[in-house]
Formats: structure tokens, sequence, C-alpha cells
């Protein structure tokens, strides 16, 4: 176990440092977060705009950007024919978990630019309630991760990869997206944090249902 | 023979659906009561709900051979499992048209987000993904593998909306067959109607599943040996 | 090293109904090389990423046993290494750490003096810490032995060993063949006369069905 534990930690590694040496995936994401987030401030103008709605569009934001970036983890080794290399090196899960670090770790620093870029520039967004915001963005991210990595490995052996990708995903991250947006607006309404308890509790069971079914089919997505 | 059988089934599952006159207090045996709030509409029940049963036995089947296709690795489960998926989608689509129409005239417009319409909606893109992913996929092991495992890991996340949704909006949809209280409100006359046009229903799909499936493996024969 | 022995019975592999192969059979001895040879398309590549465990035939059975016990098909990537012209290592790190790399991934401690040794094999020593994209495709062939063999494999198998090389290269495939063959056992798919008749035994995959088999 602590075997796996450290080839994991490496699978991660690896990808991380192959990030910073190309920037494929986090340059992408980046200029879309801003992109969409201007094209956003641009239509919004002087008009005020409903905090709930707002929470909503956060959302999109975030969702638009993981799908133009998240499955390059998968589509690049698939891409440079590396797949074999690591069939050859590891077990199919250590390369399942080390490719979900990652995608958690580029999505967690998306959401986090995504998300304070858009406190500070639009003031109709105004957060009440910290606490349900900050844990609403981690376990928004934490699931948004497992399934767009599990689908990202689905998709990476097709061959319209770019367009299939959102396609396949968003009936699976729709129940997840109508959670995070309602937890959204329990954070700008200033809600107690006891109110958005169902809303934890939904979010974080997706997280477990997902990463226990990946545990379950990776393998026959993995091998040949 | 079975199959006129099921031709006249439903001709008078059609007929009777249709001219049976729906009064206020039932008393000849021809008569179905009025449902508040529905009236005329309720006729609908008759082929909307039954469409939407077969869609969801169609998926449940198809989900069946997906997992033993896994198991397996024989193809012919990946055929099976196909045909009844194709079914599903065809039944979900009429439920939803059937479902919509009857929506504009009773709740006012053809959608609503509707908890139900909501799910229905949300099976309508799982399977349209389903078939995009299959038709992106040129070997024939990897297709059925690869759509199996989408069609599972959709197939846990729908769950989710029976939790989801209650909190996001209050249905407005009419219960299917039992209210909320247990009380039935069907008299014997639209029960049995309906349930015969379940029952047929039903065997129209296990018929053109069957046709479906034949036909899949004599073009899976034909390709082999060509 | 354990002894090891290589079973292929009756293996058959189809590619959307199209069969690739059918009916191989042989046994490969611990100490041996085997060739295996065949037209483009007959299937080479196939069978050897079968022997290597990364995709499943679709009939017949394939077993390396270590010193009688059968390896489990979820264990067959440690016990063989690969050189083939579609295995591919990553371009944006150095010689270095792609080795680096590969055994922490495998979780097996090389030390460092062993990682060099090794690089100073293949002959890469001077350039370890190069990125990969700046190499040749013979300095990338040779990376790939360093590949093969970091994890001291007992089956090595080596799908065109002296493509894209120099004669200094080939001499160096030589020597590794040579040298692994008596700690384990070594399966070379080649089409060049010279390599076939180095090894031990071979399979022609055009060969008539019924006719295939080891040639002692």
């Amino acid at each position: 176990m602590m075997g796996s534990l450290r080839s994991t930690t490496a699978m991660f590694l690896k990808d991380f440092r192959s990030e910073l040496r190309t920037r494929y995936a986090l340059t992408a994401l980046m200029l879309f977060v801003i992109t969409t987030l201007s094209i956003i401030l641009f239509s919004i103008g002087n008009e005020s705009v409903s905090p709930e709605i707002l929470s909503g569009v956060l959302w999109i934001i975030v969702f638009f950007s993981a799908m133009s970036g998240l499955s390059r983890t998968f589509v690049s080794e698939e891409e440079r024919g590396t797949v074999l290399t690591l069939q050859l090196l590891a077990k199919p899960l250590t390369v399942f978990f080390g490719k979900l670090l990652f995608n958690f770790a580029l999505l967690a620093s998306l959401n986090t630019v995504a998300g304070t870029l858009y406190i500070i520039l639009i003031n109709d967004f105004v957060v009440k309630n910290y606490a349900i915001f900050l844990l609403t963005m981690l376990l928004g991210t934490l699931g948004l991760s497992a399934a767009s990595t599990i689908i990202a490995a689905v998709v990476s052996k097709a061959n319209t990869k770019g367009t299939l990708y959102p396609v396949m995903a968003f009936p699976i991250l729709l129940p997840l997206l109508l959670t995070v947006i309602s937890a959204t607006r329990l954070a700008v309404e200033g809600a107690p944090f006891s109110e958005a308890a169902g809303e934890f509790r939904v979010l974080f069971s997706y997280f477990v249902v997902i990463v226990a079914v990946s545990y379950l089919v990776f393998e026959f997505i993995w091998k040949d | 023979m079975l199959r006129f059988l099921l031709g006249i089934w439903l001709t008078a599952v059609i007929i009777v659906s249709f001219a049976f006159p729906i009064v206020a207090n039932p008393r000849q045996w021809f008569e179905f009561p009025v449902i508040p709030g529905l009236d005329q509409k309720a006729r609908i029940l008759f082929f909307h709900v039954p469409m939407s049963w077969t869609a969801v036995l169609a998926f449940a089947v198809s989900m069946v051979f997906a997992i033993r296709y896994l198991a397996t690795k024989n193809q012919d489960n990946d055929i099976r499992s196909v045909s009844s998926a194709g079914l599903g989608f065809m039944f979900c689509l009429l439920a939803t048209v059937t479902g919509s129409i009857w929506a504009k005239f009773n709740w006012g417009s053809f959608w609503n987000w509707d908890p139900r319409e909501t799910s229905i909606f949300v099976l309508l893109l799982i399977y349209g993904a389903y078939f995009a992913l299959r038709s992106a996929l040129d070997d024939e092991q990897k297709r059925a593998t690869l759509a199996a495992v989408y069609a599972i890991i959709a197939g846990v996340t729908v769950p989710f909306f029976i939790f989801i949704m209650p909190r996001i909006m209050a249905s407005l949809h009419p219960e299917p067959i039992v209210n909320t209280e247990g009380k039935i409100h069907m008299n014997g006359t639209m029960l049995t109607v309906f349930l015969s046009s379940l029952a047929g229903f039903t065997a129209l799909y296990v018929w053109m599943l069957n046709l479906r499936i034949r036909l899949a493996r004599i073009e899976f024969q034909r390709q082999t040996r060509g | 090293m354990p002894t090891a022995i290589l079973h292929a019975s009756n293996l058959a592999k189809v590619f959307n109904r199209r069969s690739i192969f059918s009916n191989i059979n042989f046994v490969i001895p611990h100490g041996r090389s085997f060739a295996i040879t065949g037209r483009n398309g007959s299937g080479k590549s196939t069978l050897v990423k079968i022997l290597a465990g990364v995709i499943s035939p679709n009939d017949g059975n394939f077993t390396i046993t270590l010193d009688g016990t059968e390896v489990k098909r979820d264990d067959i990537y440690r016990h063989v290494g690969l050189v083939a012209p579609y295995l591919q290592l990553y371009e944006e790190f150095s010689a270095w750490e792609n080795l680096d790399l590969f055994r922490k991934l495998r979780g097996v401690d090389v030390p460092d003096v062993s990682l060099d040794g090794l690089l100073e094999k293949v002959g890469l020593y001077k350039r370890k810490h190069d990125l990969v994209r700046t190499y040749s495709s013979g300095m990338k062939q040779r990376l790939k032995y360093a590949f093969a063999l970091l994890h001291e494999p007992e089956v090595l198998l080596l799908d065109e060993p002296t493509s894209n090389l120099d004669a200094e290269g080939m001499s160096m495939v030589s020597e590794v063949i040579a040298v692994h063959r008596t700690k384990g056992i070594v399966i070379v798919a080649t089409n060049v006369r010279e390599e076939v008749q180095r090894c031990d035994a071979s399979l022609d995959l055009d060969a008539d069905p019924a006719r295939q088999g080891v040639r002692s």
C-alpha cells in the first residue's frame, strides 16, 4: 500500500512537472476564465444583476473552463503514445489516482483564481457566508475533478475528443452543478451554515460515489 | 401469430382509451371517472405512462447486458445492450414529446423544468452522449467496453436527482396511479385499460427488441464472413 | 534470478472480427532467445503486446511462470521489459528524469549509481541531462533499452531491436541479448535475417497454422 502511494505521488509529480514545462492545460484554463469573465462583465455593463443569477454564472465559467482543460491529462498521453509506457510501468489505479490528484490541483488553482476575480470584479456578487462559500468551492472542486477525470479517461480513446468531452460530462455533472449553484446561492443570501448541510451531504456523497465507481471501472478503460 | 394478437390488443387499447366517456360519477362499466384538474387530458396516462415505463425498462435491460458484457467480453451481450438502449431512447423521446404536449395544455407551457421533466431530459442527454461515444470509437471491443462503462458511470449519478430536485423545485406532476395518500384515483375500468396498455407496450418492446437483436446478429455474422 | 518459463497456447487475436492470427503455440524455457517473424501486418507487434500483458488475446492462454509459480496478469508488467518503435518516452524530460520517474512509478529501489551505470551502458551518460526532445531517433532507441532494463525483468521483449541504431548501437543490442539470455528469456520480433538466426528458436506468423510451432 505504501508502495502504491509512492507511485501515485510520482504519477502526480510527473504530470505536475510536465505541466510546469509545457503549460498546455494551465494557460488554456486561465485564459478561458479571463475570456468568459470579461464577456460577462461586458454584458452586465452598469445593470444590476441578482446575486442568485450570479451564483449560477460563476459555475458556468468553472464548468466550461474545466471542460476546456481537464481532459488533457489523459488525451496528452494518448496523443503522444505514452499510454503503453504507463501500462508497462504501473498498475491502472496508480495512474488513475495520480491523474485525479493532478486534475484536482489544476481545478483548485483555477477555482481560486476564478472565485477571487469574480468577487473582486462583480460588485453585485457579495458573499455573506464565507464558510458556506469556501466549503462549496472545496467540495465542488473535489466532485468536479473526480467526474471529469474518469470521463477524460473514456473520451481519450475516442476519435472526436474535443467536442465529445463536454457532451459526455454534462449529464454526469448536472447533479453536482445544480447542488453547488444552490449552495452558492445560500452563501450570497447569508443563510446560516446549517441550512447548507443538505447540499454538503449531496456534494460529499457525489464525490465518494464517483471515486468508487471509477475505482471499479477504470481498469476496463485503461487496458485494451 | 403473436404479433397479430399484439396489434389487435394495442388497437383495442387505443380505441377504448379515446372512446370511453369521462363522467363525474361513473355508473356504467365503460365510464371513466373524472380526475380533478385533468379532465379529458387524463387520457394521456394510457400512453405517456406506459411509454416512460417501457423506456426505463429498456434502459435497465441495456444496463444489465452492459454489465454482463464487461464480465464476459462476449460481443453478443453488447448487441443486446445497444439494441435495448436504442429502443429506450425512442420510448424516452415519445414520452418526452407526449408529456410536453400535455404540459402545454395543463401547465401552460411546453417545458417547465419540473423534476420529472428534468430527469427525462437527463436520460435523453446521457443516451445521446452514449450513442455519440459509440460512433466515435472504431474498434468493436473498445466501443462495447467504453459504452458499458459510460452507462454505468452515468447510471450511478441519476439517483442524485431524487435528493436534489425536491430542494430546487416542487413538482406539479400528477402522481402516477397512486397519489401520496395511497388513494387510487382510477376506477376499475380505467385501471384495466391502463394495465392493458402497460402490458401491450411492454410486449411491443419485447417484440421490437427481439427483432433488433436478430437483425444485429445477422449483420454481425455477415461482416464476419465478408 | 528466478527461473522463467513462458507458455503460449492457442493464442488468437481478432480486430473487428478480422482474425490477425490464431492458434499460436510455443513454450520458451529459461535461458533461451526466441524470434518472431512475419510480413508487415502479420501481427508481430500485436503478439508482442500480448506477451507484455498490455492487451488480452481473444482466445487462448499466455502465462509466465517464475520458479514454478504463475505470474498474475496484473503483475506481468513487473517482469517484462519492452523496446519497440511504438513505445514513447517523455520528450519534455531529460533521460535522467525519465529514468527517475520510471523507478518511482515502478516502486523499485534503484540507486542513482545504477541509473548512471545504465545510462553509461546505453551510451547516453554524457547527455543524460538533455531533454529527450533534442535526441536523435537512435538516441531515443538507446534510452528505450534503459527503460526496458531498469527493473531487471526476467522477460525481455524487443520489437525491431536495431531500428535507427548505428553500428555501435547494434553491437550494444547484441551484447544486451547475449547477457540477458543467460538471466531469463529474450524475445525478438524482427525480419532481419541475422537477428533471427542468432536466436535459439523462431516462430513465423505467415506460416501455415498447421505447421506453426517451435523450430529448434
